[in-house]
């Protein structure tokens, strides 16, 4: 998995609460065996035409938001189908970290398996960052998750709460398989141990 | 010692390591595995050299994409598609895990499958790649929806890392009026707590009203537990349970069964036991529900009109105005002013015989108004089997009803099975998001019977009205 440090760049607000997983990527592109190239994809209704073409209006389509690194969203984001295909798209794209007051609990987990940093914030300084990243590419956002810190473009630091655990493998980019087969021994004497007290499963 | 939640139980007994911060190994009884979010977990399997760890645990179904007209012996059109239902043909052959493929009367919708073929069982724990898992929490199982990554973990260790969610508990007191289903209890939940409202909880459902409920009534309420945000719904197992699950072909048999229920009797919470949050309803208030909007949270009995964004608070003013303008509704219409062009009943959540029946019984020796289009799609083969025996399909092509093969279907059209833009549907799904049944497409959520009682008149329509005309 790729790591997770530390990050400057453009942040395009999302106000929209409730932004589910089929907006995120509607289920036309799920029928791909890969986890690649789905950043094309991205918000493909609320971003392209019928045609194909791009709507000029959506944030990612304006030309300062086209480098978009960091997303800030309203509450309940990535709500709706577990389809990891969301935050692969996002990750596609290009966009390292998504800041909102809430999340959802699948699409929350998924980003994390794809060192993409979900950052809870309470909704005050959500809406602080959302008229930040208003200002466009000149507005950069930093991330430091070393220290969980949040910095707006005009200096203002704000704290975030993560996982210890979370934060770890995020930043040293581990493999949770891997490191469950290390705890081997602690699954086969469960399974030992349920054999005998559950023995129909 | 000290009183337990029902989740605390099943979570206490599979805990196969618990890390000093509380980050636990959880074990999973059973894994469910369907085509769209399984490809990218089994090659990751084969990168990396590894097994299949349980295979005998681990049951594949084809849903999402197959078609269900009744041609489709002739092949998957969509090259994408087939691709996807090669892809699982080829991996549960490679890996050695149980599968029902297209052409089997078994195959059907997972969800449908796991419990028809007595796979999910009370106090087990049960993951798929797919949100509605939630759906096998009926049964007393811990049941929820992982993604692509979880699934190859559990693939590969039978594990599942997770922290544990906090208890909640949902009580629906009394018994439900005449024409008050399943589907309207679990809708008038989301439409209280709303969609976040469960997030970070377990959500346990109880109170007389639960009780009454059919497993495939409990089913269609756990179903949509993941509608409301929270992690997994839950019932406790009771006769009822141990009624459907005995004899099915999974299920343990002789003296296995008597452990295994002597076991499933403990599985309640106890007198005294503490949750988090708490919401009662009372039967009587519910009443048969539909949605107006493209969350499942916008949800108001059928007798209401379409509301004003200026009734809202915060994000969700916009929401509305923004639901509003795609669900193509003006505010103040009565709901039952609305006209519809299709129907769909089917899916995980209402896919069921019962549901079958409930249609059935409003269909009978009626007609569907002119021009509409309608179609049924039960949940798996074996569903549909039964419903030819029962009588009910020829009810169903009778009124003019297309009379399908098994799948998901135009629940999120993944096949050709899709709504056309501005098409406004009555659907007996899960999800009204913008565009879920297609581009475009208006989706109103209800039960079984609200949806027959819809193709009859050509709008949204209360059941009870219709029964008594
Ligand atoms: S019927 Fe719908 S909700 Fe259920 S598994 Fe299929 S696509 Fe998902």
């Amino acid at each position: 998995m790729e790591k997770f440090n530390s990050l400057t760049g453009v942040a395009a607000p999302l106000p929209l609460i409730n932004t589910d997983t089929d907006m995120i990527i509607p289920k036309q592109f799920l029928k791909t065996i890969k986890r690649t190239g789905l950043g094309v994809n991205l918000f493909s209704e609320m971003r392209y035409e019928d045609d194909g073409s791009e709507k000029p209006d959506f944030i990612l389509n304006q030309p300062a938001y086209r480098d978009t690194e960091v997303l800030v969203a309203g509450e309940n984001f990535g709500c709706g189908s577990s389809r990891e295909h969301a935050p692969w798209a996002i990750n596609d794209f290009g966009i390292k970290c998504i800041i909102a007051p809430s999340f959802a609990d699948i699409f929350y987990n998924n980003c994390f398996k794809n060192g993409i940093l979900p950052i809870v914030l309470p909704p005050e300084e959500v809406d602080a960052l959302m008229k930040d990243a208003e200002k466009g590419s000149n507005a950069r956002i930093s991330i430091d998750l070393e220290t969980q810190t949040v910095t707006s473009s005009d200096g203002v630091v704000f704290n975030f709460k993560v996982d210890p655990f979370r934060k770890h493998c995020l930043m040293n980019g581990l493999d949770d398989i891997d490191l469950t087969l290390e705890k081997e021994t602690s699954i086969q004497s469960f399974e030992q141990q349920a054999a005998i007290s559950r023995p129909w499963v | 010692m000290s009183s337990k939640t029902l989740y605390d139980k099943i979570w206490n007994d599979h805990v196969a390591h618990e890390a000093d911060d509380g980050t636990c190994l959880l074990y999973i009884d059973r894994h469910l595995v369907h085509e769209v979010t399984s490809p990218q977990a089994f090659e990751g399997l084969r990168v990396a050299g590894r097994s299949v760890h349980a295979p005998d645990k681990t049951i594949a179904v084809p849903d999402h994409n197959v078609p269900t007209t009744l041609d489709r012996q002739k092949g998957i059109d969509n090259e994408e598609s087939r691709i996807q239902v090669e892809a699982l043909d080829k991996n549960a052959e490679d890996f050695g895990i149980h599968y029902y493929p297209v052409d089997d009367i078994r195959q059907g919708i997972v969800h449908i499958v796991g419990p028809e073929q007595g796979w999910t069982l009370p106090g087990m724990t049960v993951v798929c790649g797919d949100s509605h898992t939630a759906t096998h929490g009926a049964f007393g199982a811990l049941a929820h929806g992982i993604g692509t990554s979880e699934v190859e973990h559990v693939l590969a260790t039978q594990t599942l890392i997770q922290k544990k969610s906090k208890n909640m508990k949902v009580e629906i007191t009394g018994k439900l009026k005449a024409g008050v289903t399943a589907k309207d209890i679990t809708l008038t939940v989301i439409g209280q707590t709303g969609t976040a409202g469960g997030t970070g909880y377990v959500i346990e459902y109880c109170g007389e009203a639960i009780k009454s409920l059919s497993m495939e009534g409990r089913m269609t309420v756990c179903n949509m537990a993941i509608e409301g945000g929270a992690r997994a719904g839950l019932i406790a197992p009771d006769e009822k349970t141990f009624e459907y699950c005995k004899g099915r072909p999974h299920a343990p048999k002789g003296a296995a069964w008597e452990t295994a229920e002597l076991y499933w009797k403990t599985l309640f919470s106890d007198e005294g036991a503490v949750f988090d949050k708490v919401l009662t309803i009372k039967g009587e208030d519910i009443a048969p529900v539909v949605t107006w909007g493209t969350s499942p949270e916008d949800v108001l009995p059928v007798t209401s009109t379409v509301p004003r964004p200026e009734d809202f608070d915060g994000g969700k003013v916009e929401a509305v105005k923004r639901s509003l303008e795609y669900m193509g509704l003006t505010p103040g219409m009565l709901l039952s002013e609305v006209k519809i062009d299709t129907v769909f009943i089917g899916s995980c959540t209402n896919g069921r015989i019962e549901d079958l029946r409930a249609a059935a019984a409003v269909l009978r020796g009626k007609k569907v108004k002119d021009g509409l289009r309608c179609m049924i799609v039960p949940g798996s083969g074996l569903v549909r089997a039964q419903a030819e025996e029962e009588g009910l399909a020829e009810i169903f092509i009778d009124a003019g009803f297309e009379w399908r093969l098994a799948g998901c279907s135009m629940c999120l059209a993944m096949n050709p099975d899709q709504l056309s833009p501005g098409e406004r549907c009555a659907a007996t799904s899960n999800r009204n998001f913008e565009g879920r049944q297609g581009r475009g497409g208006r989706t109103h959520l209800m039960s079984p019977a609200m949806a027959a009682a819809a193709s009859l008149t050509g709008y949204l329509t209360d059941i009870r009205k219709l029964k008594h005309s």
